[in-house]
């Protein structure tokens, strides 16, 4: 059975999605992230869509459900590459992902992720 | 044979028909104009009534659908398109065709003489076929009319949305004219593809030539700011005018979350702040 790979890199999970997205596979992608994040007790997740070309309003949920979970498990996540079209098609589903963190492409999302995770490390402390 | 009538009137007297048609319509366009030379209307009136006397000839009717007519319709469809992109009017357009039917009834007249049953008759069929003509060339007028609106629209819509750099990782869209569903989606799209393009951070988005806001402009507005930050990029609102301040407040539209400024300059201030650059005086 297909799946999408989760890397590791240190603290860091990176996913990359690119392979059309259909339901089952995002339903395992929950299961098999959480557990991801559980494991390396990661503390960053970035979810790189930018091959992603079609969405429907099942995956934009989806999406958003696992940034929440992520974020519950302790670790930031941050939506990377969205295409103009991926982005006018979820706004006009009505699905503008209030609480998912955004950025252009994978270096300026690790970026911010790295920027978040320190800011939280002072809060913290 | 009551065409093979119309038909030989016109076969017999095509000169004095077409030199009095000339003349009406000459009068008829107030000279000076200059839109249509005289050798050109002089080539068109031949034309037409070359085309008209084969069709008459064949024609089992006036009716102007039929196969016989195909010449002298397409004929027609070319004066009116041409008359469209001249700048006529659908009335002077149309006075092409109708004033034929004084020299032609004249004509009609002087063939038939005292038979006043047949006149009747004749001129009855010359009107119902020189109507439909006539009908037939405002259609095609309008719609060459509507064609040229619908271009002009498109090509409209093409020019008022330009995406400007103004910095490195910042963009500027001027908005200028209202903005509809149409627009916004064009707007929306070429944005965000310029995002993806440039790698842009913050896109200012200035709204100074757009002259209402109601609930749905400014839903159209949030629309494109969501689609930007689903993108990575930030969004700020620019060029709000007094007026339009007070309406968006009045109309309860909420614009939380939306960093709004009075006018491009500070829009540009606070995204170079945010993209870490600085200017000195």
């Amino acid at each position: 059975m297909e799946r999408i790979p989760i890397l590791r890199m240190g603290e860091f999970l990176l996913v990359t999605i690119q392979v059309d997205m259909h339901d089952q596979l995002a339903l395992k992608l929950q299961d098999d992230l959480t557990a991801a994040i559980q494991k390396h007790a990661s503390k960053g997740v970035l979810i790189d869509i930018s091959t992603l070309e079609m969405v429907d309003s099942f995956i934009g949920r989806m999406v958003a459900d696992i940034s929440g979970m992520s974020k519950i498990l302790g670790a930031e996540t941050i939506l990377v590459g969205m295409q103009p079209a991926v982005a006018i098609t979820l706004v006009e589903l009505g699905l503008s992902l209030p609480g998912v963190a955004t950025a252009l492409n994978v270096e300026r999302g690790m970026a911010l992720l790295r920027q978040k995770i320190d800011s939280d490390g002072v809060d913290e402390l | 044979m009551a065409d093979a009538t119309m038909s030989n009137v016109l076969k017999k007297s095509g000169k004095e028909i077409q030199a009095g048609w000339a003349k009406d319509l000459a009068a008829a366009l107030p000279a000076g104009k200059g839109r249509i030379s005289a050798i050109e209307l002089e080539q068109q009136t031949g034309e037409f009534l070359k085309l008209i006397t084969a069709a008459a000839e064949h024609a089992k009717a006036s009716d102007i659908t039929a196969s016989d007519f195909k010449p002298v319709r397409e004929f027609l469809e070319g004066v009116s398109r041409s008359r469209a992109a001249q700048g006529f009017t659908s009335d002077e357009t149309a006075t092409f065709v109708f004033s034929f039917k004084k020299p032609f009834f004249a004509a009609l007249k002087a063939e038939m003489g005292k038979d006043a049953d047949a006149l009747a008759e004749q001129t009855w069929k010359a009107t119902e076929l020189l109507d439909s003509l006539g009908l037939h060339t405002v259609k095609t007028f309008q719609k060459s009319r509507e064609e040229i609106i619908n271009r002009q629209q498109r090509e409209m819509l093409e020019l008022s949305t330009p995406v400007v750099k103004l910095w490195e990782g910042i963009l500027a869209l001027p908005m200028i004219g209202t903005l509809d569903s149409a627009r916004t989606q064009v707007v929306m799209e070429s944005l965000l593809q310029k995002v993806v393009d440039t790698g842009a951070q913050i896109a200012i988005l200035d709204i100074t030539g757009v002259p209402t806001v109601d609930t749905l402009v400014a839903q159209h507005l949030l629309k494109t700011v969501t689609a930007l930050r689903l993108m990575g990029a930030e969004c700020i609102i620019s060029g709000v005018r007094p007026q339009i301040a007070q309406t968006i407040v009045h109309l309860g539209v909420d614009l939380q979350g939306v960093t709004t400024k009075a006018n491009l300059a500070d829009a540009l201030a606070l995204a170079l702040k945010r993209t870490g650059s600085s200017l000195a005086k």
